[in-house]
């Protein structure tokens, strides 16, 4: 049975003969580092489980990166043909004004969203093998980000189509990507904590998602959004990330150093409560799942 | 006996909710009105037990009484509410078989899904397909999706893939009660042989046949406690003295041929 060398489960430690020893003790919970070199040691399954969201998408190829686009594309028409044929808002190349903030929304909306459905769906696996259960999060957060990067091809053909412009800006773009990766990710942290024990988190973030896209500029322009109610405009965290993803596409330019500093703030905020609801709630998700 | 201890149980108590509080609102007004804490129930209470390395130590008990979870905290995936456990090696948990797999996926991808799940790679399930598919039996099934496999099919893939995995610790959860006859026995072969290369086994069985022959020690499991503790044969026997007095208590009509 163990004649082949146990190099693979235990790597830098194998030759002092080191024991992994693993302690679960009641308490306060799993510790930072303990998650994050468990997720390590998970990285197989980390990546499978991103291979797996990715396959289901792309495995009829053509048609699955279609698929993707889909939703957007077609949202892409009818906005483009309310707003700048009806309501003749003055916006250059609407089509990829719009898009340049919708991917990018579509990706936060549905991680968070996937990260829910998630943790229903492998619920199972949590009460037979121990894992890092903050390893959903994470799998659907890279995933969706594979999506996002995928979803910047057909939006670069629309900008060619339409003559848009192309600035060397959009090098910044990996940069802007991880500041809304890391924001989802704390985000999806706190939500699919609390989808596990409360059947009702679902609907109700469904609604305030719906809620904070119509608060988001990301249909219309922010001009025309009164002064008086600016302020609630600008409350609205997405309004900043998504900014600094639009401003290198759209505008041409790199994300100003006071939309980046918001962001990243918010960014570091979300992972940062995400973790602590994550780690206070997650030794109950046995007994809830 | 040995001063380092392959698993040790340290006053480990589990508790279970008995109510849930299902809706946010809910939960809210119950926070005002101060009753947002609900029942709980013991499953386990203050359980202490050492096991020593290469061990094979059977769990025996009625349903309910806690054995399933006294593994799951071994395992890892339950954290017991006061106490703690501390096991030595890597864990090859095989709990509730098949759970962890996608019936989507064919028996052969499965084998690198659970593989992963384990914390194993593609490079080290590689090399053990092949012992795996011939262990399972499962022939040219294994390139078919699992949703075309019977249970005991399943179960006996989930056996082969998780015993195929090097591991200092085995737990082992009613494995003997799936598959057939020849499984089975293959089954007891195959817990021999860990037992003989030195590995540490705790085992969950109502097959007390199998306990006896295979453990070294044995532990009666009741309502959440440890009733006794020693030799298979005496464990055993208090067990089978229990079980004709726990039926009668609790389930009469349904033990006619107990002899009592």
């Amino acid at each position: 049975m163990s004649t082949i060398p146990r190099a693979e489960q235990d790597p830098p430690a194998e030759a002092a003969a080191a024991i992994p020893e693993f302690c679960n003790a009641a308490g306060s919970g799993v510790s930072l580092l303990d998650e994050v070199r468990d997720l390590v040691a998970h990285e197989h399954l980390l990546r499978s489980l991103v291979m797996r969201d990715l396959t289901v998408r792309y495995k009829r190829s053509v048609l699955g990166v279609l698929w993707t686009m889909l939703n957007p594309l077609l949202m892409m028409l009818i906005f483009t043909l309310v707003f700048s044929v009806f309501f003749r808002f003055a916006i250059k190349h609407f089509e990829v004004y719009f898009l340049s903030e919708y991917l990018p929304w579509i990706f936060f909306s549905q991680t968070t969203a996937n990260s829910m459905a998630s943790m229903a769906w492998n619920g199972p696996l949590m009460k037979r093998v121990r894992i890092p259960k903050s390893i959903f999060a994470l799998a659907t957060t890279l995933s969706g980000i594979a999506n996002l990067a995928i979803s910047c091809i057909p939006l670069a053909i629309i900008m060619l189509i339409k003559g848009a412009p192309f600035s060397s800006a959009v090098v910044f773009l990996p940069v802007s990507f991880l500041i809304l990766g890391v924001f989802t990710l704390g985000v999806s942290l706190t939500l699919s904590s609390l989808s596990v024990y409360f059947a009702d988190i679902k609907e109700t973030y469904q609604a305030a998602v719906f809620g904070l896209m119509y608060l988001a500029p990301i249909i219309y322009p922010m001009s025309i959004v009164p002064e008086k109610y600016l302020w609630l405009v600008r409350l609205n965290p997405l309004v900043h990330l998504l900014q600094i993803v639009r401003d290198p596409i759209y505008n041409g330019r790199l994300p100003t150093p006071h939309d980046l500093v918001i962001s990243s703030i918010c960014a570091l905020a979300a992972l940062i409560s995400g973790w602590l609801v994550f780690r206070r709630l997650s030794a109950g998700f046995y007994a809830q799942l | 006996m040995s001063a380092v201890k392959a698993i040790e149980f340290d006053g480990v108590t589990v508790r279970f909710p008995t109510t849930r509080i299902p809706f946010v609102k809910e939960w809210f007004v119950r926070k005002l009105r101060g009753t947002a804490a609900v029942d709980t129930f013991a499953a386990l209470s203050d359980v202490s037990l050492d096991i020593q390395p290469g061990e094979c130590l059977g769990l025996i008990g009625f349903n309910g009484a806690g054995k399933s979870t006294l593994l799951r905290v071994a395992a890892g995936v339950i954290t017991p509410s006061a106490g703690r456990a501390v096991v030595r090696g890597s864990v090859a948990p095989l709990i509730e078989l098949g759970t962890g797999f996608d019936h989507e996926l064919s028996g052969r991808e499965n084998i690198f899904f659970n593989g992963a799940l384990l914390g194993r790679s593609q490079r080290t399930m590689r090399a053990r397909t092949d012992e795996i598919v011939e262990f399972s039996g499962l022939g040219q099934f294994i390139d078919l999706p699992l949703r075309t496999y019977s249970t005991g099919m399943v179960a006996r893939l989930a056996f082969s893939i998780a015993t195929a995995v090097d591991a200092a610790v085995v737990l082992l959860d009613e494995i003997l009660a799936v598959g057939d006859a020849s499984f089975r026995e293959r089954c007891e072969e195959r817990i021999r042989r860990f037992h003989k290369s030195g590995c540490t086994i705790l085992l969950v069985s109502h097959d007390l046949a199998s306990i006896e022959k295979l453990c070294d020690r044995v532990v009666f499991l009741e309502e959440g406690r440890i009733v006794a503790l020693g030799d298979p044969p005496e464990v055993i026997r208090a067990y089978g003295e229990r079980s004709g007095f726990h039926e009668l208590r609790h389930n009469r009509s349904l033990s006619p041929g107990v002899p009592e």
